[in-house]
């Protein structure tokens, strides 16, 4: 269990991390989602032992990290940010070197690192000096390095940084094979990453943590969770509403777009849990109207991410950023409009 | 999970950082320079064959003053590269403590140095071989710049924990050093007893390095010389340390 109490931490006069508490138990994957600059690497050094914090302390698995560093930073494996690694040793030399320090020895260290050569997909470029690797084989050097004391704890800052689609996934599989016997926590900027690996999502934000929940609850945030967007050939504008219109549960109609005879519009329900696609299409065919596609949206992320995190800003410096959320909030449905039409290509 | 003692910890520091000399062309540079320099001086500045004496002492005598700018250019690296490159996040995170980092990688560049101090080794065949030299004073003029290497080196490790910039760490060090050397200079000491009492001139020449080992280059091993050079070697290793804690603070 990775226990967070009350982290703290100035940078001069400036607080960079406030107060932040959270519990990471065996079998979760914590996202750690913020703007940039919001503390998430600040948190993660502090968390490892990097940099002492201003007030408050972690506990991993027992160990306190400001009293009991130690043997605190024994029971983690850390991916630093941009994942650094010594340029001038090759992979198997630098594997040796953390395992050597890991406290492995002889025949057992020699295992280790092969069986983590081979988990990380590094066979081909053992030999090789780290500074000729690309972004991604150097990416998964240092992760490498971070699990080859299979560690009951790891803490991975941008995981997926700088890797292409196919690398991406391969470390998504292999923090999800993972997960069932550590506490993970990774950060990441990438909302579909946490959607697809992480139990839980923590979003900080100045410092703060502005949400706690899973990535389902988190979109059930967004406003249109629960809404239908439709796809309707031929027939009037007008009157597709009007028709529509007559299906009860039914909060608005917005017109995403209508040109030639095809309209595409989004449905909002009155109640957000309750579906309303089964009605609506019942209503439509009913009328004759050609239904091409019907998509029920689960909400978007991102516009939970935007929305939470501007949210604190403003309560902070409220003349200068009211401004700039108003910009945001009159862009809204326009960037709406642009995701659904998105979410329906795919 | 299997525990490392500090013995394995200190000792995977040094052999990376040692491999890590040989593995890149700095090390090559640095021994062909500093065999050139010491060559150039012994032979074409100090009349090694013209004095006819069978001993090394032209040869320790300008051991100061190369090393003045050779042993920061060694040191220069051993943090702000760690810095510069982020690897001082992921060393300090292992499960390892600052004076085991600090003892690994120190001795790792002093035995490198030693390796340089060794390939001289020519130069006793040739004195052996045109005289009959005394082959204990050798050694402990060998020794002496050993130690007195240590201390330079120690010097450069604490000004590159500092900065993240080389250049700055290498001047830093160079200045610390010419302070420790000329606070023994003669034309130095004479400007000094030429108005300060004798107690003082006598505090700051104590505190140079030329002072202490013009014994050791003499053949005189003695006890409060070698005090001093490794106190100055701990002293700067333990302000490295404490450098270093306040600037993960920060």
């Amino acid at each position: 269990m990775i226990e967070v109490r009350k982290l703290t931490k100035y940078f001069g006069t400036k607080k960079a991390v406030d107060e932040i508490s959270f519990v990471v138990e065996k079998g979760e994957v914590l996202g750690f989602l913020g703007p940039n600059a919001a503390g998430k690497s600040t948190t993660m050094r502090m968390v490892t032992g990097f940099i002492p914090p201003s007030g408050g302390t972690a506990v991993i698995g027992g160990s306190d990290i400001t009293t009991d560093s130690l043997s605190a930073r024994q029971k983690i494996g850390y991916l630093p940010e941009n994942a650094p690694a010594y340029p001038d040793m090759t992979v198997y030399g630098f594997l040796a070197f953390c395992a050597q320090i890991r406290g492995f020895a002889g025949i057992d260290r020699k295992s280790k690192i092969e069986e983590t050569i081979e988990r990380c997909f590094l066979t081909t470029v053992r030999h090789q000096t780290i500074n000729t690797l690309s972004k991604g084989y150097k990416q998964r050097v240092c992760f490498a390095q971070s699990i080859i004391h299979d560690p009951e704890y790891l803490i991975l800052d941008e995981p997926t940084d700088g890797l292409d689609p196919n690398q991406k996934h391969e470390v998504r599989l292999m923090i999800r094979n993972m997960a069932a016997e550590k506490a993970i926590i990774l950060s990441t900027h990438i909302l579909d990453e946490m959607d697809a690996v992480c139990t839980r999502a923590i979003v900080i934000a100045d410092g703060r943590i502005v949400a706690d929940e899973t990535p389902d609850d988190l979109r059930r945030k967004s406003s249109v969770h629960g809404a239908v967007t439709l796809a309707i050939a031929g027939g009037e504008t007008q009157s597709i509403i009007a028709c529509l219109k007559n299906v009860p549960g039914i909060k608005s109609v917005e017109i995403l777009s209508s040109n030639d005879g095809n309209t595409r519009i989004r449905v909002f329900p009155e109640n957000k849990e309750q579906s309303i696609a089964e009605s609506l299409l019942a209503e439509l065919i009913q009328k004759q109207y050609m239904v091409q596609s019907t998509f029920v949206e689960k909400g978007h992320l991102d516009e939970v991410f935007r929305m939470i995190t501007t949210e604190s800003a403003i309560e902070k410096d409220i003349p200068l950023k009211k401004a700039q959320l108003s910009e945001r909030l009159r862009a809204l449905p326009e960037l709406r409009s642009q995701q659904s039409q998105k979410s329906e290509e795919i | 999970m299997s525990q490392a003692n500090p013995i394995t910890n200190v000792s995977a520091i040094f052999k990376r950082e040692l491999t890590g000399y040989f593995g890149s062309p700095v090390a090559y540079v640095f021994i062909v320079i500093f065999l050139l320099l010491a060559g150039f001086f012994t032979f074409n500045i100090s009349h090694f064959f013209e004095m006819g004496q069978a001993d090394l002492r032209s040869f320790f005598q300008w051991h100061p003053w190369i090393f003045l700018f050779l042993v920061p250019s060694v040191a220069m690296r051993l943090w702000a590269e760690e810095r510069r490159l982020g690897t001082l996040e992921l060393l300090l995170t292992l499960p390892v403590t600052l004076t085991q980092v600090i003892l690994g990688k120190f001795l790792a560049a002093w035995i490198f140095l030693g390796i340089s101090l060794l390939l001289t080794f020519p130069l006793i065949i040739t004195t052996t071989y045109l005289g009959n030299p005394d082959l204990g004073a050798i050694f402990c003029g060998y020794f002496g710049s050993f130690l007195m290497a240590g201390a330079y080196l120690s010097i450069g490790i604490m000004t590159s924990s500092l900065t993240r910039s080389q250049v700055i760490s290498f001047i830093l060090a160079v200045v610390i050093c010419l302070f420790f050397i000329l606070a023994g200079f003669t034309p130095v000491t004479q400007v000094l007893s030429g108005w300060a009492p004798l107690w003082m001139t006598e505090i700051v020449s104590q505190l140079s390095f030329l002072t202490h080992f013009a014994s050791i280059e003499r053949g005189v091993l003695d006890f409060r010389d070698i005090l001093y050079f490794v106190s100055v070697i701990f002293f700067m290793l333990y302000a490295n340390a404490v450098v270093l804690e306040n600037r993960r603070t920060s």
